[in-house]
């Protein structure tokens, strides 16, 4: 029986704490007496029976008639799925992907369904590698239709496939892939990490076009988006998309959507040592754990990330859903909660995160400051709900190497990004009024981003709205073991240690702050009563 | 009178080149520069006048000589010993004050002048420089006849001065001879800047793009003789250090960035491409205040194809991938001195003339940093040598009396 998530009262023998620092981790040691560790729920039992899981949700979908009942001979088929953002790291074949669609496929040849299309829904996301996509769907399905040109990647600057399917009643405009868009059946199959994702925010962001995408990606409505993980009222981020989805579904093609949920075993072996509680560390954990800190220390960077991206997870499936899409990410939230919810007692004046190598933009790639800034205040400080672990003005303090380095191919637009705009200001909303026209019509970027294997030219804009309310919320940030200019230009305070680093909180919220670190992996969400 | 003299010691040269790459002091300390006693020259010939120094700044040139890395090149240009300075600003015997155009022309050798008006810098043939009544030299502060601006007086011919306004201060004139050089780089841009006109990136409303790396002296010079003399560039620069990319601004940059970040603000300006590590299209000229290798190789980069690359910075030996030249036919020009300039509008000026009006226009005084005694010449050149590093753009002699009696002036 997993064990619960658990929040741990530091004391004087509690042993020093495990933080990430990108492509390798130290140990802590957090104030006794006024400090507490959040450690997330163990691993669900997975389900044996995936395929026949899979295969039952099919059958007995939520709010919607069978899949093999939507299926007819001559029927337009469109199948969209989850891109390399998720699950991190990368999960051990076969993937949830390649399952499910396999079981969508084979349902569609009983029925006589020759018109398929498999579309990987980048929203404005890099376009995937063949052995990424290899790696998603499995041989079988690359082999049988991505030479034939049916299994392909959205591009939302492709504005002939592109349509128009109606307007909110806010005045947002829902443009979507134009294939999905007029199909007689359209299969999101999602893989759902984390409870922001899925939903209506699948077709709607996956399958969009940048004009769609920019109604919610702003810098105004993130700074509004005060829970992406919890309460979707308070997220106006959500509510945009939720709107969107009722021009979806009443004027878009009929949705089949299949969302599953993973269990968060994220770590073999040698690396599960950093998903275990540190005081039932054994010898052998702690020795490897000198070791690979050691080893990562002397270790060019290069190969410590072509070792940590080569990391294949042991993620298994603990849900599959099918049906009407609202319907269906209920169910799926019930899931995702029962497996990443802790209960945690009252916020925080300082809190405390480690930044692993990857976030969902940089799977293979360079976690840049821009995506450590992400990273931080976007992905982890989001992970509550009700209300942030930290207070209101309270310190954040991340610790991650933040080398100046982005990965050419990946972010191009990042490295700009970086150079021109975070000089002139780092406020998103600003930004996106001053300088993102400019990025989201730079020809150089729309050719990468279309032929390439590049974010779209707007994406950093994207990575740093997403940090938008821990940038309002927080009343210092500060990155230990950064390089100082590049912490800087990011908005945010250098520290050399943890003790430097909460000396210079010290000047926000006192000698004695409260201090509670959010331990990853694996993921949670704190729920902060 | 004391003077500062570079005598051609091979040993100190070589032990300056070495040293330089180690410290600045040491090698203006052991190397081929030595504070002399000597007599004043004598005047070679009617038309030439005693200059009384005033103040003289230190140059790059002036700085390679010192540090024993000029190139092979010059041996048979200059001659020892020499007395180095050619930035200058002093006055005649009669009072009168002046800047010097230091190049050593047709009248000064007492050659009749390639034409009527010409400036000592104008002629296409440089036989002049090494022949007639003088030493071999190029400029005064190369040619052991005429005595150089480190020291308290030296001789000029009338070819070569100008007196200068009441109004503009001594810290204003002594910039005026780089001002000159950057104003001619800068004019050296236009006939790839005049014949955009019409194209359609104009008619689109794009400015002609000018890049400038390199922000010390002789790179905010060129700026600010974009900004006054090429009507509707955008000027985009590569700027190392703080005070070199707030004075950048200051002269009329558009986009100021650090060096390793101006292929891509070049590129954002010019809608390029990236590819590889070339721009696909890029600046339409590039100003090189560097003058090394990697500068050189990396103005060549943004530098559209068919643009021109107008080579500022004094190099010496360089290697350089020149297959990105012959591909996109870039021009690559040098910019060594100044003359007689043709305008945007097709009138002919004398670059100094220009360069006198930009100096007072544009407040020249606030890129002299520092002024030495010729005393303290070890500290001077150190601190030029490390200018950009210690926050300061243009260093000095100041050798007026009542500076030259007492302490080591204000940094």
């Amino acid at each position: 029986m997993p064990r619960p998530g658990f929040v741990l009262e530091v004391d004087r023998s509690t042993p020093p704490v495990l933080f990430w620092r990108g492509e390798n981790f130290s140990l802590e040691k957090l104030p006794a007496g006024r400090s507490r560790v959040i450690y997330p729920p163990e691993p669900l039992k997975p389900i044996d029976d995936v395929d026949g899981a899979i295969r039952h949700a099919l059958l007995n979908p939520i709010d919607q008639d069978p899949l093999p009942a939507l299926l007819f001979p001559g029927m337009k088929l469109t199948i969209a799925f989850d891109d390399v953002s998720l699950p991190l790291p990368k999960m051990q074949r076969p993937d949830t992907r390649q399952r499910v669609i396999e079981a969508v496929l084979d349902m569609a040849a009983d029925a006589g369904v020759d018109d398929v299309h498999i579309i990987a829904a980048l929203g404005l996301h890099r376009r995937m590698h063949e052995y990424e996509l290899r790696h998603a769907l499995g041989d079988r399905i690359y082999d049988a239709f991505h030479p034939r040109g049916m299994l392909y990647q959205h591009d939302a600057e492709d504005h002939g496939n592109l349509a128009v399917l109606g307007e909110t009643a806010h005045g947002e405009v829902l443009e979507i892939n134009k294939r999905a868009a007029e199909s007689d059946l359209l299969v999101y199959v999602n893989i759902n990490s984390v409870p922001m994702d899925g939903g209506w925010k699948s077709v709607c962001t996956g399958l969009a076009s940048y004009r769609c995408l920019s109604e919610h990606h702003n810098g105004h409505t993130l700074q509004h988006t005060r829970s992406l993980s919890g309460h979707r009222e308070h997220s106006a981020l959500h509510q945009s998309i939720w709107r969107m989805g009722k021009v979806l579904r009443d004027n878009g093609p009929k949705l089949f959507q299949i969302e599953t949920s993973l269990n968060t075993d994220m770590f073999p072996k040698p690396f599960d040592f950093i998903s275990k509680r540190e005081w039932e560390w054994t010898a052998k954990d702690r020795a490897t754990y000198l070791a690979t800190t050691k080893s990562l220390e002397r270790t060019p960077l290069r190969l410590a990330r072509k070792i940590f991206h080569g990391i294949q997870a042991p993620h298994r499936m603990t849900s599959v859903q099918a049906g009407e899409t609202s319907a269906v990410h209920e169910v799926t939230l019930e899931h995702v909660y029962r497996q990443q919810l802790v209960p945690v007692e009252g916020q925080t004046d300082v809190l405390t995160m480690g930044i692993p190598f990857v976030c969902p933009y940089n799977p293979d790639g360079i976690m840049n400051p821009i995506l450590v800034m992400c990273m931080g205040l976007g992905y982890l400080f989001n992970m509550y709900r009700n209300k942030p672990l930290v207070r209101e003005g309270g310190v954040i303090i991340l610790t991650h190497p933040t080398y100046r380095e982005f990965h050419p191919v990946h972010h191009p637009s990042y490295i700009d990004f970086f150079e021109q705009v975070l000089p002139d200001t780092t406020d998103p909303v600003v930004m996106g009024q001053k300088w993102e026209k400019q990025y989201a019509e730079d020809e150089w970027y729309r050719h990468l981003y279309r032929t390439g294997n590049a974010y779209h030219g707007v994406h950093p804009f994207y990575a740093w709205y997403w940090g938008a309310h821990g940038q309002q919320w927080a009343g210092k940030v500060i990155i230990v073991g950064g390089d100082a200019p590049t912490v800087r230009r990011l908005g945010f305070t250098p520290a050399s240690t943890m003790d430097d680093a909460f000396e210079i909180a010290s000047d926000v919220v006192g000698r004695s702050p409260t201090v509670t670190h959010l331990h990853v992996p694996a993921l949670l969400v704190a729920d902060v009563s | 009178m004391k003077a500062l003299q570079i005598d051609k010691k091979l040993t100190k040269l070589g032990m300056a080149r070495m040293l330089s790459a180690i410290s600045p002091t040491a090698a203006a300390k052991w190397g081929p520069l030595e504070l002399v006693t000597m007599d004043p020259p004598e005047l070679p010939a009617d038309g030439w006048h005693r200059v009384h120094t005033h103040l003289a700044g230190i140059c790059g040139s002036d700085l390679a000589t010192v540090e024993g890395r000029a190139s092979a090149y010059f041996d048979d240009w200059v001659s020892f010993p020499f007395v180095p300075g050619h930035e200058v600003v002093g006055h005649l015997d009669d009072g009168r004050r002046v800047v010097i155009e230091p190049v050593l022309g047709h009248a000064a050798r007492g050659f009749e002048p390639p034409f009527d008006g010409a400036a000592p810098g104008d002629g296409d043939d440089y036989a002049h420089l090494v022949t007639g009544r003088l030493e071999p030299g190029i400029q005064i502060g190369f040619c052991n006849s005429t005595c150089g601006a480190w020291a308290p007086q030296f001789v000029a011919h009338e070819s070569q001065i100008h007196e200068i306004p009441d109004a503009m201060t001594d810290e204003q004139a002594v910039l005026v001879e780089p001002a000159a050089g950057g104003i001619h780089a800068a004019l050296l841009t236009w006939p790839i800047i005049s014949t955009l006109a019409g194209e359609p990136g104009q008619a689109e409303g794009r400015r002609p793009v000018v890049a400038v790396l390199g922000a010390g002296t002789m790179g905010l010079c060129a700026i600010a003789g974009l900004r006054r003399y090429v009507p509707g560039v955008q000027i985009v620069v590569g700027a190392r250090y703080p005070h070199q990319q707030s004075l950048a601004t200051a002269l009329g940059a558009d986009i100021v960035v650090k060096p390793d970040e101006l292929a891509r603000a070049v590129r954002r300006v010019t809608g390029s491409h990236m590819v590889g590590d070339h721009l696909s299209g890029g600046a339409d000229a590039t100003i090189d205040a560097v003058g090394s290798s990697e500068s050189i190789a990396d103005c060549l980069r943004f530098t559209r194809p068919r643009g021109r690359v107008v080579l500022m910075g004094m190099p010496a030996e360089v290697t350089v991938d020149l297959t990105g030249l012959w591909h996109r036919e870039t021009q690559l020009v040098g910019a060594y001195t100044y003359g007689t300039e043709t305008m945007p509008d097709g009138g002919r000026r004398r670059t100094f003339d220009l360069a006198i009006e930009t100096a007072q226009a544009m407040g020249f005084e606030r890129l002299l940093s520092a002024t030495y005694r010729i005393d303290d010449h070890e500290d001077a050149v150190a601190h030029a040598a490390a200018a950009g590093r210690r926050g300061a753009v243009k260093i000095a002699f100041d050798l007026r009396p009542a500076r030259a009696a007492g302490k080591k002036v204000s940094e």
